[in-house]
């Protein structure tokens, strides 16, 4: 079988027994201070003794753990690797307290919009009015714009007479049989509260027309003033002019001071004014002529609370802010914290899983090993990364709690991991349990379970050290990239790899690079700070790569 | 050795059996949202039939209203005819979709293979002979590197660089915008354009674990006695590595070349939804996600045997290779 091609002789293995190292002249550095010591005189001298060659103390004594934390030091990758790690370890844990802000804090900002307010339309067509209860349809209408233009007094329709009077320019007024019937002009009456009698505009629209500032009826007096508001006493009850305000947007209520100030400031030609609302702030509007239509449209710029989105670094956010508006840097570091202990408890399961099967299929071999390592077979067989993939669309689809979702993906991930790390552990122990301290351990009566996992299993610990150092780091990728797929942990947890997600939104991929190359970069440290450490590992504690 | 291989048919077989029984099994336990996304809407048109009776007709169209064992083996009995199904999500039978896409992939995964042998042999040999000198520490690191960057993110480091910045590249797709109105070879250098940066991706991603196989291997030999008898003959150092070191570093090295023959065929699922090129990969993803059934299941199989082929084909390589292994 291809799985136990590299299994190590057993004498390679690191045993229990500590081991003594001769401290051989020339080999150590501080042989080499002893030998300058010697050489230089004595005023140390004191310190120095001459021991006999089997004296205990000129014997320098090493466990193998000590031995292979030597040789693990002396690998500078692997000590770069180490100080990685503990970089990112201090960032993600200690980091996320010191920080100021909260994983999922929002910020807001106050930004200023342009936001077009109203539009303003002189008019320049007739108009009509209507008498109340009276009807004047649109072949009327036809009729009366042709008498007008033809500048004829009267028009007859059906044996009904219509007599047309000009008041002044662009307005004219309709009586059928002498009874009042509509009036037509270019200037408008827009009533302020209740729609104004048809008396009443008649009324405005010819004092308008003559030019008087007031007019009467029913006895009634109505002052018009300069702005073109019609006042009851004091109170306004409508206005007359020109022009026609709408609100760009629908739901808007203009309001008559807004009308009569935007009309002001177009007859004196301003382009801006400033207008009182209700709660007394005071806006500017900003008035825009559009030749091409003949309009005006007044820009009112309105002051928003927003999420800071995408904000760049600053002061008060290192690396900015993200889509949500949340300091990247303390997303970054939960993000971290996500990640490692998503990975610890991914490798912590399938080294649970792998360590039981594997160590029970080799110690007993025959049809336990076979029926194990078959199971293994399977399970190498399921392809994994399509599989988590299935999963993960199918928990998008049932809506799954983004918390138990998290549970889920490590269970998935940890139950998927465990066959290579139990062939691992199987290969090491067939070869283990043939060597003399087994037939010691089953001659002592030690029990089975004892046998395994006290005596058998420390003696893996080794390769299984490494190789749970390196499948971290490739843990650590998957959940990225599940992550970054939007598949793995969702928001509002942060991970790194849906930090990074963010960029496919291209406009974040090419315009705000402090979203997702921090997030990167923390990422490739990790995985890089895992490998390099489980490669020193590797060398550290096989004996033969010894320098 | 006919006995050995027939042996490891046999189970594969076996294996292959169980392996799709599993996944089959989990697949008509997840929530069928395709098919009640799709009775949705076809109830959902003017004197449509309702919810239910639209969901039991689609389950029934499926082979999805009969229990777990029973559908496996319907299942089962037309995957041996090579019937597939019908892709839910493409509409047509998963055969013929795989047909159109699977030949893509392979010319990706072959070029990039290709590469990756022509990049990490000679550097892990360069790295092993030099041992522990600053090249060899150089290509460790680059190794490891490589083996650590996340496939998603060096995609869009690279296509910030190359397509946004230096705008060589399109970010995605395989064909350009005037991509109809090439000739022929126009229409080849086209699709290659677009392959490259994927391609790249690919190989730097994934020439790391290679790369340190290699220099493993070769540090290996070069301790072994053999070694130091033709260095003790006297013959010069490129001789001793280039012809005896590096002929036996090629045993474990072709083992894995072989067994890794079968991952050709298997599309980078990654790195082609990243640059959405329409591969194998990429277009069991948009299946999967869309939980097409038939197409994942299609795809999981067909992941599966390529699994097992690999398997096989580096255990009958390496006994072909290496006499000393060879099994009665």
């Amino acid at each position: 079988m291809s799985n136990n091609k590299n299994i190590k002789s057993p004498v390679d293995l690191a045993q229990e027994r500590p081991m003594r190292v001769q401290d051989v002249p020339g080999k150590t550095a501080a042989h080499h201070a002893e030998n300058r010591m010697e050489d230089g005189g004595s005023n140390k001298g004191s310190q120095h003794q001459e021991f006999s060659l089997n004296d205990d103390r000129r014997v320098k004594v090493l466990s193998p753990g000590a031995l292979v934390a030597k040789r693990f030091f002396r690998n500078r990758l692997a000590v770069l690797g180490m100080i990685m790690l503990i970089v990112m370890f201090v960032f993600s844990f200690i980091g996320g307290m010191i920080s100021p802000y909260g994983e999922d804090e929002q910020f807001y900002t106050y930004t200023y919009m342009d936001k077009e307010y109203a539009g303003v339309v002189q008019n320049d067509e007739v108009r009509f009015t209507v008498a109340d209860g009276k009807e004047f349809g649109t072949l009327l209408q036809a009729k009366l714009k042709l008498a007008m233009t033809k500048k004829e007094t009267s028009f007859t329709e059906k044996n009904v007479k219509y007599e047309v009077t000009t008041h002044g320019d662009d307005f004219y007024s309709v009586t059928a049989d002498g009874e009042p019937l509509a009036v037509a002009s270019k200037d408008i009456i827009t009533s302020a509260g209740e729609e104004l009698p048809y008396e009443v505009k008649y009324g405005a629209l010819t004092a308008n027309a003559e030019e008087k500032d007031s007019f009467e009826v029913d006895g009634k007096k109505y002052k018009i003033d300069e702005e073109g508001s019609i006042l009851d006493g004091d109170t306004i009850v409508g206005s007359i002019g020109r022009f026609i305000v709408q609100p760009a947007q629908a739901g808007t209520k203009i309001s008559n001071e807004f009308k009569e100030a935007v009309q002001e400031a177009i007859n004196n030609g301003a382009e801006e004014f400033v207008l009182k609302d209700e709660e007394g702030n005071e806006n500017t509007y900003t008035i825009t002529y559009k030749a091409d239509s003949d309009t005006y449209s007044v820009i009112q710029e309105t002051k928003t609370y927003v999420y800071d989105r995408y904000a760049n670094p600053s002061k008060a956010h290192w690396l900015g802010t993200d889509t949500n508006g949340m300091d990247m840097l303390t997303r970054l570091m939960y993000g971290g914290r996500v990640s490692l202990v998503i990975g610890f408890i991914v490798v912590f399961l399938s080294c649970s899983i792998g360590v039981v099967l594997g160590g029970v299929s080799g110690y007993f071999g025959g049809w336990i090993d076979n029926l194990i390592m078959r199971i293994v077979d399977i399970f190498y067989c399921i392809p994994s990364m399509p599989l988590v993939i299935i999963l993960g669309a199918a928990m998008d689809a049932m809506r799954v709690d983004p918390q138990i979702r998290m549970l889920y993906l490590m269970l998935i991930l940890g139950f998927l991991g465990w066959p290579s790390i139990a062939r691992l552990v199987r290969g090491q122990i067939l070869s283990l349990r043939e060597q003399e301290f087994m037939t010691a351990t089953e001659a002592c009566g030690i029990s089975i379970h004892r046998r395994i996992f006290k005596h058998l299993i420390p003696n893996v610990i080794p390769q299984l050290i490494v190789m749970c150092t390196m499948s971290l780091g490739s843990t650590i990728i998957t959940e990225a990239t599940l992550s970054f797929l939007g598949l793995g942990v969702k928001f509002p947890f942060a991970s790194w790899g849906n930090i990074i997600n963010d960029v496919n939104n291209a406009y974040v991929m090419t315009h705000y690079w402090f979203i997702w190359i921090p997030a990167g970069i923390c990422l490739l440290i990790t995985v890089l700070g895992f490998n390099f450490v489980g490669d020193g590992l590797r060398d550290a504690f096989d004996p033969k790569m010894k320098r | 050795m006919k006995k050995f291989v027939a042996k490891r048919v046999a189970l594969s077989v076996v294996i292959l059996f169980c392996v799709t029984f599993i996944i089959y099994t989990l697949m008509r336990c997840l929530p069928g949202s395709f098919v009640e996304n799709m009775a949705m809407q076809l109830s959902q048109a003017p004197d449509a039939k309702p919810f239910e009776e639209w969901l039991a007709q689609l389950n029934e169209t499926y082979g999805m209203d009969k229990g777990i064992i029973p559908g496996y083996f319907v299942w089962l009995s037309d995957a041996i005819r090579g019937d597939f199904g019908e892709s839910w999500k493409y509409t047509v039978p998963v055969i013929q979709k795989f047909n159109d896409v699977i030949w893509l992939s392979f010319v990706m995964g072959g070029i990039s293979f290709v590469l990756q042998l022509l990049i990490a042999i000679p550097l892990g040999v360069i790295a092993s002979t030099k041992q522990y000198s600053r090249l060899d520490y150089g290509i460790t690191a680059g190794a490891l590197i490589g083996i650590s960057l996340p496939t998603f993110f060096f995609a869009t480091l690279l296509k910030l660089l190359f397509s946004v910045k230096l705008g060589w590249f399109d970010l995605y797709g395989l064909v350009g915008r005037d991509y109809a109105q090439l000739d022929a070879m126009g229409q080849f250098l086209d699709k290659a354009h677009h392959l490259v940066l994927p391609i790249a991706t690919l190989v730097i991603v994934s020439v790391g674990s290679l790369m340190r196989y290699t220099r493993t291997n070769m540090l290996e030999v070069l301790n072994s006695d053999y070694i130091r008898t033709a260095r003790a003959k006297g013959l010069s150092e490129k001789k001793v590595i280039y012809h005896h070191a590096f002929r036996n570093t090629l045993i474990p090295l072709v083992t894995i070349i072989g067994g890794s023959l079968p991952s050709l065929f298997a599309g980078a699922l990654i790195t082609e939804t990243l640059y959405s090129i329409p591969g194998i990969g990429y277009t069991s993803y948009q299946a999967m996600i869309a939980g097409d059934i038939p197409f994942s299941m299609f795809y999981l199989t067909f992941m599966a045997v390529l699994t097992l082929a690999g398997n096989l084909i580096s255990d009958i390589l390496y006994a072909v290779v290496d006499p000393r292994v060879r099994i009665a």
